[in-house]
């Protein structure tokens, strides 16, 4: 062996990194940062933050509107004037998606977040209380989950009559088992820890550690829940159009458009694709982003 | 044991009373009675029909000899169909809906179980990539979408399966593909993530020390204790496959049950509605059931004291 004395000179510490102490981060920064390695949840959350960008400011472009008919122009091919093409009554099917998109979000946005106040109250007070309370609470809701939910959109749509109203009404009764369920669990097992105790140390009320300590903390499984819950109400909406129970002519939600396109099918394909695409697209963004913030925020999968 | 399994059962029924009462009460809140559409019947017929079903007796009463009915099996007769019960309306398009439903459950489990378990064991690869892609677009892609897409080309550009109607193997192939779909990319995603999980316990690396053949590990270690969790979206899965033949029935002009239900909404034919989706609900909460009492059978680490995991 040879030996040299440049053998024996100190290696020196060449990168600070060894010494350098990371930043402690919130558990937000830590999702936020998790959620951003995600591409496919960032590509899914620019996505549905363009989709509702041309939603609200899109009809504004164009001085037509979703019921002005054109019966000089029926069914026609997508072109220059009319980029989706037109439907049978000559209206512009480019103007009906747009307007389509408030209507289908609106829905899957207020739906969920009357699934998330229903949810989160009941579900929230059944963990907060436990006991007996709590045994009631969820053997209500254990019950009404053996009930298949869409049977029961479908005779509360065929009660309430179709409208936009009473579908917010049906899917918001319908869907926020799932959400007390997850809210339940996760303030059952929150509410042992110390900070629930210290608030109680001093004096504060049980709906003050209920709403102010408990449920902030349980905010991951919550997000969760709600992006899922988006495209499930979407996805319900159009089948109920496709069904006949959906909003009424001549609004017309991205369902109602694709099942009005169905019918004409054979000779012109494109009334189908256009709505069938519109949906297809903010139900993968939706489900891609909601992947994402699961593995984002659920301490469970974190490796 | 027993105890959980008649705990089971006793819920199930008080489901069923609590989903037929308000199913029943329901119906009966729509304003105006299930004959007001018909213009210009003589007041004499009128009362004949109502008379006909005693519509004139109090709610409860009503209820009570609708339950005492269902005891019986009997729905009662259809309010648009002259001389048809309900109870025949089933018998004879609900066999078509089961057929096609079962090929339709047994697709997607042929289809999205191999296909999860390949994802699982090759990770980050392609197979993975590819697996996950489609089960992520099947998930997004709505039935009736699927359905056109498949019958455009199929049957319409390339003429090689009818694009409706019913008899025969070939008539059930686009159908039972639309169907088996979603629950497909499901059954996919759940066995991957499951079956990730299993294979990295410790007993896979035991097995693999013992120098088992890498098929032995995959099939008795790996691959039966990764589907449990999937036994439990049977339940879910029939109830989808169920609501989706209403769509799917109508779009392949298919005579099953599921059509003749959409046919009955759109006629408000109030005891059809009624007693297809009791009958719906009996089914699915059956099914739900079973699943619940073979589970224990087939997970042993669930602990049996009367109360339900989650």
């Amino acid at each position: 062996m040879n030996l040299t004395s440049h053998s024996f000179e100190p290696i020196l510490q060449k990168d600070a990194a060894a010494n350098h102490i990371r930043p402690s981060m919130t558990y937000r920064q830590d999702a936020w940062r998790r959620l951003k390695k995600n591409k496919l949840a960032m590509i899914g959350l620019y996505a549905i933050l363009l989709i509702l960008l041309i939603a609200l400011a899109g009809p504004w472009l164009s001085s037509l509107s979703y019921s002005d008919q054109d019966l000089m122009a029926t069914n026609q091919s997508p072109s220059a004037e009319h980029w989706f093409g037109t439907d049978n009554l000559g209206r512009d099917l480019f103007i009906r998606v747009l307007y389509g998109a408030r209507i289908s979000l609106s829905i899957g946005i207020i739906a969920s977040i009357l699934n998330l106040t229903i949810g989160v109250i009941y579900g929230g007070i059944a963990g907060f209380f436990g006991g007996r309370i709590d045994k009631v609470m969820m053997n209500i809701v254990d019950i009404l989950y053996g009930i298949p939910v869409l049977l029961y959109v479908i005779l509360l749509m065929v009660v309430l009559e179709p409208g936009l109203i009473n579908i917010f009404i049906a899917l918001g009764i319908a869907y926020w088992l799932r959400m007390a369920r997850i809210v339940r669990g996760q303030i059952l097992s929150l509410k042992e820890q110390d900070y629930v105790l210290a608030a109680r140390t001093l004096g504060a009320s049980n709906w003050r550690i209920l709403f102010r300590h408990l449920i902030p903390n349980s905010l991951g499984p919550i997000i969760i829940t709600m992006t899922l819950a988006i495209p499930e109400a979407i996805f319900t909406e159009a089948f109920l159009s496709f069904i006949g129970l959906g909003v009424a002519a001549p609004m017309a939600s991205w369902g109602v458009l694709a099942s009005e396109g169905i019918t004409s099918l054979r000779s012109y394909p494109f009334q189908l694709f256009f709505p069938a695409m519109a949906i297809s697209i903010t139900m993968l963004a939706f489900n891609f982003l909601g992947d994402g913030l699961r593995d984002a925020l659920d301490p469970r999968v974190r490796r | 044991m027993i105890r959980y399994m008649l705990i089971r059962i006793f819920n199930s029924l008080l489901v069923l009373l609590a989903i037929i009462t308000i199913t029943f009460f329901l119906m009966h809140a729509i304003p105006g009675g299930p004959f007001t559409s018909e213009k210009n019947i003589p007041a004499a017929v009128l009362k004949n029909i109502e008379e006909r079903y005693r519509l004139h007796d109090p709610l409860w009463k009503q209820y009570i000899d609708y339950l005492g009915n269902l005891i019986r099996f009997d729905l009662g007769p259809s309010f648009k169909y002259a001389g048809r019960t309900v109870n025949d309306l089933i018998r004879e398009s609900f066999p078509v809906s089961l057929q096609l439903g079962v090929v339709s459950i047994a697709l997607s489990i042929l289809l999205g179980i191999p296909a999860g378990a390949i994802a699982a064991l090759r990770q980050n690869k392609w197979q993975d990539y590819a697996t996950m892609f489609f089960a992520t677009l099947g998930v997004s892609v709505p039935s009736f979408v699927l359905a056109t897409l498949l019958i455009y080309i199929f049957a319409i550009k390339l003429s090689l399966l009818p694009a409706a109607m019913w008899g025969g193997i070939t008539y059930m192939i686009l159908p039972a593909l639309t169907l088996a779909g979603q629950p497909t990319a499901f059954i996919a995603r759940l066995t991957r993530s499951s079956m990730l999980e299993v294979l990295a316990q410790d007993y896979i690396k035991t097995a693999r020390a013992k120098g088992l053949s890498p098929f032995l590990i995959l099939y008795r270690h790996a691959l039966k204790n990764a589907l449990i969790p999937v036994i439990t979206y049977i339940g879910p899965m029939a109830a989808g496959i169920l609501t989706g033949s209403f769509i799917i029935e109508n779009i392949f002009a298919i005579p099953g049950l599921g059509r003749h239900f959409v046919t009955s909404i759109y006629n408000r034919d109030y005891t059809v509605i009624l007693g297809v989706t009791i009958f719906y609900s009996v089914l699915i909460i059956g099914l739900n059931l079973i699943v619940d009492l073979i589970y224990p059978l087939l997970n042993p680490r669930i602990k049996l004291n009367g109360k339900q995991g989650e």
